[in-house]
């Protein structure tokens, strides 16, 4: 990523994606890969268990607190795109208000999913079976891109606060970054199939 | 009942595999050794528990297999070692010109098209044989249950009381069928010359089944590792004729042999009354213990140990005192027992047959 | 070390000096902790892996003399077990793939006519992270807490309850600070094959190791990350009590074999792989020719990557899974070896019609040749479950798997290392020593395990520490600890051909093979810069070619690039030249980055949780001063007011 860092030094005009796109783009198919082997081990161990699903004295997950927290999260991807749109032109203002309103979305989402945690180990924990151990590593390991995923946004936000950091010919990092929250955003969706919904069907 | 002893060699001779001389174990041998291109490999396979040495049906399918497949190898080696040596010996020479076409059919034809014709048919022939060795016995096949331990084997038989430790016994022309588990680890339950291999997985029940259509004792081998001791974790399949595997069934249905010396009288005391009641049972007496092996027929075992050493006095002794010497890292602890005390211990347990 | 230098006058003397200044690092102790150019990290990554080699093949000799009689007390079984496991781990994880890697580091750029690597910090991070992990996981044996559950660690043995202690901490920690480096490699591997070659290099000009070094990567993006979670599960389950893998708590033992081998049977083509690739490299040179069948190769390196994610079940047919499924993976195994066949074919058609030179490094391939086709035939063989299951975790397996691993990777390596020693060392090794050493080695691994197929078909199965005489296994044994001694002494003369080459070889001319790769035709080393100018590529055999060597030499104006420390970068699949861009310089920050990693890893080990925390904050504080923007005028960034 840093390979292009200086890029306007150079005689050309940027043409072509960037080594720092491509290796987002593969970085993203590896954390991908990761979730695909995560949710694949959650139905293996359903479909293996011979008893009810979830196992033991846990019930069927409720939906309303992932509903709100997927209302939270699937919108935050907007106000990326809008503040990449906005640099891309050169417009600042637009980049810091966009960068500004996701950190919020991300924060509250997190904030959620702490309160459901606090709920939710009333109820099971981690180690109260296979279940507990899959519930609180999907949605932890989750919840844990969901930080990285905000950290970045913040450090662009604190990059692009200082100035001298980004415009129309330089938003490389933008990209990357929104690339990875697009991909958190994504895989949410699979999440809450996975863990919410699918017990219910 | 044939001897036994820690190889797969029975010293009765009537139903000794290695004194039998068929044709067929001739061709074999005869390949064999072309095989490792070393006249010893007659003489060193004799006594191995060898897959290639098949006494029962399951192995003798696979044995098959594996001929098809090593003479379908050597023949595909064979085209490979005539292209290489013809380019070492005849493109080597100065005077060759390089040649720059591009022989495409001769590379799809030889690494394409003549490979997927042979592996086609080694593939049916093979589906063939798995499902030959998924064929399970009918209903009433006695049934003989097998729980892998840390590192031995626990041996029942369903409808009987008793178990037994690391040796089974079987019908000749029968099948058995082997319902497997394990009590901790995985194990794999593997008995070259009667039946490929079956993992015992914690959590669930596996079958299998033996077949012997030769008397004799097998050699077996936990095939999957399982920590320290893997390596002795062996057991013996007996197979012989109906009326002997029932003999075998109703002593192990009975209780354990009663003392008929002093020294035995007191050996069983001292096993009862001593630590050894609190691991192993026996039966008919107040041993009871469910941790180590059940020793109601030990004085008759091909082993000590699951195959660590051979079952004579000497051994028993030395295992008793301390088995940490001879299976170091095994689950019974050295045992304080009293110099004086021993030999009646041994006496007992080597009447216990 | 320089020697005969390439003519180069496509580039002035002033431009050679100021591309002397901008990529040269004088030595000094710091330079040697913050480089970042890719030949040195290639170097660094060919020697550590070399390194952990003698550590594991050590092993490997120790393991073999007690195995060389019956019920043999020279190790305890709970040496041999972790002797076994550190082998085999070691072997595969800080052996195998960190030395494919090292010729990757060294020669991709070269190959494809670049000065660099895409990230070449992230490389210099790549190397640290796997040196440290690899020493991380070798620290452990002498304190007897080595991992010790086999390489593949199956449960429940390796949960906490079957092996308490560190053991298998270090394992699974180990693995995941090694999975940083690999992926990183392997991401840089992709983006610079994708962006950084040479103009005019079209896909189809693409040489075969640099295809076959991309597929690796691109089969160790997908498969890694089935490792990785397997290795978090397992240490949730020892260290915080989670039940991934218990079956008396809805876990289930089979979903660790499962994950496992969908990363562990792509990961055996990772290995193969860039050997094969190396295959292809050499070749040429020794046959005069170009390799037969390019398409039809790079045809099977592609289909191999993906079906190799389709077969991993052959690991597991002894498992009692239903009968359906051991036929679906029955038959993609089986179909796997089709594309072998045709790179065996393609290879053996490209000798049968060149002219053979038989130096050191051809040896090796017809020696890899014999062997690799004898273990690719067992390999089939257990494609067939029938047959599998009678053999499986006996001793035909380990036959199996060192002879495509010995044949298949390490015979390859050892041509690639006498092939290429001129161009990374500048000294030609000496022939006589490696033909000695060739012989010993090739003798010494059929010696060795040609008697493994049937002492393992006589029933001995693997991962034994001792065996008794009675079963008659031990005049194989015997024989085969013999062998491993002689291929031992083989494996040094190589050492000390290595070593002999560096201290007093001979200089080497820019190209003593006549190969046909771009590596060719720059010094043998390479300067700092690889090219002096960036050549134009015309064909699939640049060196061979006037127009491409021309091209280097006039009307090269555009492509020396001397005002700053640059490369191109070019279309994706087509090679058009895109742009010139800036590289970055040497720079400390891999380093700290490795080492806030080593001791987050460490941390974790010991369980000082809050040490871990701090730890890992270093971490992504590093990671955010390293991308880090410059500051740069507003006119320049192109911001609205
Ligand atoms: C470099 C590594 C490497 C390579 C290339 C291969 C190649 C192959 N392997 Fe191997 N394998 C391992 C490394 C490798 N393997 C390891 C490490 C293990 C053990 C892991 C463990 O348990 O510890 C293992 C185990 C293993 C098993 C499981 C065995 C068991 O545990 O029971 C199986 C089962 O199917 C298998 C199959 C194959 C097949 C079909 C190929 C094929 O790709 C081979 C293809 C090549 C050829 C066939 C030769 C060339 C072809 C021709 C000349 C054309 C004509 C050919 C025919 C007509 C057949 N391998
Ligand atoms: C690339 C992979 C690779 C390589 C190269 C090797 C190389 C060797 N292997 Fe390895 N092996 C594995 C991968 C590999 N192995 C794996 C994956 C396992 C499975 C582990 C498991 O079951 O979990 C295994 C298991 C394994 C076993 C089975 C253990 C068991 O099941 O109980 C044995 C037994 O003989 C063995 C032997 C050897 C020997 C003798 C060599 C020799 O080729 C080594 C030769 C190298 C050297 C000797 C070092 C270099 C020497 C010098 C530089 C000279 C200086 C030194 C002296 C002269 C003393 N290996
Ligand atoms: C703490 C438990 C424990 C105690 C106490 C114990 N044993 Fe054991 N014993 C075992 C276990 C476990 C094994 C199986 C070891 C193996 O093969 O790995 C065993 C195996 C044996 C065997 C070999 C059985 C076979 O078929 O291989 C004999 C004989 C034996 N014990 C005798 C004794 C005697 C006699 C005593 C008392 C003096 C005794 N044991 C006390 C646990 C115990
Ligand atoms: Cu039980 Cu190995
Ligand atoms: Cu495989």
């Amino acid at each position: 990523m840093t390979a292009t860092s200086t890029e306007a030094l150079t005689t050309e005009l940027p043409v072509g994606r960037s080594t720092g796109w491509w290796g987002m783009v593969m970085f993203v198919v590896t954390e991908a890969t990761l979730f695909a082997c995560l949710l694949g081990s959650y139905f293996y161990l359903r479909f293996q268990y011979a008893g009810p699903w979830p196992p033991g004295d846990i019930g069927k997950p409720k939906l309303l607190v992932p509903l709100v927290m997927t209302a939270v999260l699937l919108p935050s991807s907007l106000p990326v795109v809008w503040a990449e749109h906005g640099i891309r032109k050169g417009q600042r203002w637009r980049l810091r208000a966009g960068l500004a309103a996701t950190l919020v979305l991300g924060v509250t989402f997190l904030a959620l999913q702490a309160n459901e945690y606090a709920e939710k180990l009333r109820e099971f924990t981690m180690t109260t079976n296979a279940y507990g151990s899959l519930f609180y590593l999907i949605t932890g390991f989750h919840g844990l891109h969901v930080l990285v995923g905000l950290t970045m946004i913040g450090w662009l936000l604190a990059a692009s606060l200082r100035g001298g950091s980004f415009g129309a010919h330089r938003h490389e990092r933008v990209r990357n970054a929104a690339i990875y929250w697009h991909f958190v955003d994504a895989v949410w969706a699979a999440i809450l199939f996975t863990i919410y919904l699918s017990p219910r069907l | 009942m044939p001897r036994k002893s820690l190889g797969s060699v029975s010293v009765d001779t009537t139903s000794d595999p290695t004194m039998r001389s068929r044709p067929e174990r001739r061709r074999r041998l005869l390949a064999a050794t072309v095989l490792c291109a070393a006249p010893a490999l007659t003489g060193c396979s004799s006594g191995a528990p060898s897959a290639l040495d098949p006494a029962g049906s399951g192995s003798g399918r696979v044995a098959n297999l594996w001929w098809l497949l090593f003479w379908l190898s050597m023949a595909v080696f064979a085209e490979v070692m005539v292209v290489l040596a013809w380019a070492l010996l005849v493109r080597r020479r100065p005077d060759v010109r390089v040649r720059h076409g591009q022989p495409l059919r001769f590379v799809t034809v030889a690494g394409a098209g003549i490979p997927l014709v042979i592996l086609v048919t080694v593939y049916a022939v093979g589906l063939r044989d798995l499902a030959a060795l998924g064929d399970e016995p009918g209903p009433r096949a006695p049934t003989i249950e097998v729980t892998g331990h840390k590192w031995w084997w626990e041996v029942r038989v369903q409808g009987v009381e008793g178990a037994t430790a690391n040796e089974l016994h079987v019908p000749v022309g029968e099948k058995v069928r082997v319902r497997l588990r394990t009590a901790d680890v995985l194990h794999s339950f593997w008995v070259p010359q009667l039946m490929p291999k079956t993992d015992l997985i914690a959590g669930e029940v596996r079958e299998t089944w033996l077949h012997a259509d030769r008397a004799g004792s097998y050699r077996g081998q936990c095939a999957e590792y399982c920590g320290t001791q893997h390596a002795h974790m062996a057991f013996l399949v007996v197979a012989e004729p109906r009326a002997q595997f029932d003999a075998w069934l109703a002593r192990l249905a009975a209780p354990a042999p009663v003392p008929r010396t002093d020294a035995q009288r007191r050996g069983q005391e001292a096993f009862v009354r001593g630590s050894c009641a609190g691991c192993h049972a026996v039966r008919g007496t107040d041993a009871n213990g469910g941790i180590g092996p059940d020793l109601s027929d030990v004085g008759s075992r091909w082993s000590i140990g699951a195959g660590a050493v051979p079952n004579d006095g000497g051994h028993l002794g030395g295992w008793i005192a301390n088995s940490q010497t001879v299976k170091p890292g095994n689950y019974m602890p050295p045992q304080s027992v009293d110099a004086g005390r021993l030999p009646d211990l041994i006496a007992y347990l080597q009447s216990l047959k | 070390m320089s020697t005969t230098a390439a003519p180069a006058p496509g580039a002035s003397r002033d431009e050679l000096a100021a591309l002397e200044e901008h990529w040269g690092e004088r030595p000094s102790l710091r330079s040697w902790f913050s480089t970042v150019d890719h030949k040195r990290i290639g170097r660094r990554y060919l020697v550590t892996a070399a390194f952990f080699f003698v550590l594991a093949g050590l092993s490997a000799l120790a393991m073999r003399t007690q195995l060389a009689r019956p019920e043999s007390r020279l190790l305890s079984p709970q040496e041999y077990n972790q002797l076994f496991t550190m082998h085999g781990t070691a072997m595969i994880f800080l052996f195998a793939t960190p030395m494919l890697f090292g010729f990757g580091n060294f020669l991709v750029p070269l190959m494809i006519g670049s000065r660099d690597m895409a990230f070449p910090k992230l490389n210099a991070l790549g190397y640290w992270v796997f040196l440290f992990a690899g020493l991380f996981m070798w620290a452990s044996l002498p304190f007897g807490a080595a991992p010790n559950g086999g390489w593949f660690a199956y449960v429940p043995l390796t949960e906490r309850t079957n092996t308490p202690g560190l053991h298998m901490d270090v394992y699974s920690l180990g693995l995941l600070f090694l999975g940083i480096a690999t992926t990183a490699g392997s991401i840089n591997f992709i983006v610079t094959a994708l962006k950084l070659r040479a103009p005019g290099m079209s896909l189809n000009r693409v040489p075969l190791f640099v295809w076959a070094i991309v597929a690796t990567a691109f089969m160790v993006i997908f498969a890694l990350p089935a490792l990785n979670l397997d290795n978090a599960m397992l240490f949730l389950d020892r260290r915080f009590g989670t039940h991934f893998f218990d079956p008396g708590a809805a876990g289930n033992v089979l979903l660790w074999q499962h994950l496992f081998w969908i990363f562990g049977h792509p990961d055996v083509y990772i290995i193969v792989m860039p050997a094969l690739g190396i295959v292809s490299a050499v070749l040429p040179a020794f046959t005069r020719r170009g390799v037969v069948g390019y398409p039809l190769i790079v045809l099977a390196i592609v289909s191999i990557s993906i079906i190799s994610f389709g077969v991993w079940v052959h690991h597991m047919f002894a498992t009692g899974l239903p009968r359906l499924s051991y036929s679906f993976f029955s038959a993609a195994s089986t179909i796997i070896t089709i594309p072998s066949g045709i790179q065996i074919f393609a290879w053996l058609a490209t000798m049968a019609l060149g002219r053979l030179v038989l130096k050191v490094p051809m040896l090796f391939l017809i020696g890899f040749i014999v062997t690799f086709v004898l273990g690719g035939f067992t390999g089939t063989m257990f494609a067939l479950t029938a047959f599998d299951q009678q053999v499986t975790d006996s001793y035909f397996v380990v036959a199996h798997f060192h002879y495509v691993l010995i044949g298949g990777a390490v015979f390859p390596m050892l041509a690639g290392i006498y092939y290429w020693l001129p161009k990374i060392t500048g000294r030609m090794y000496h022939e006589r020593l490696g033909r000695w050493a060739f012989w010993l080695v090739f003798a010494g691994m059929h010696v060795t395990f040609f008697p493994m197929h049937l002492y393992g078909l006589f029933g001995m199965p693997r991962r034994v520490y001792t065996y008794r005489s009675e079963p008659g296994w031990d005049g194989w044994n015997l024989v085969a600890t013999v062998g491993s001694y002689l291929l031992a002494v083989g494996l040094l003369l190589v050492l000390v051909g290595v070593v002999h080459a560096v201290r007093r070889g001979r200089p080497a001319p820019p190209d003593p093979w006549g190969g046909d790769s771009l590596e060719w035709s720059t010094d043998s080393p390479p300067k700092p810069y690889n090219f002096p100018v960036l050549p134009r590529v015309h064909s699939l055999h640049p060196t061979w070619d006037e127009e491409s060597r021309a091209s280097m030499v006039d009307d090269a104006g555009d492509r020396v690039l001397a005002d700053g420390r640059k490369t191109l970068f070019t279309s994706e699949l087509d090679g058009h030249r895109e742009r010139v861009v800036q590289m970055p310089e040497a720079s400390l920050q891999p380093l700290v980055l490795a080492v806030a990693l080593l001791v987050f890893f460490t941390a974790m080990l010991a369980a000082w949780y809050p040490v871990a925390a701090v730890a890992a904050l270093a971490v992504a504080a590093t990671i955010a001063v390293w991308l880090w923007p410059p500051r740069r005028p507003d006119q320049e960034l192109g911001v609205q007011a």
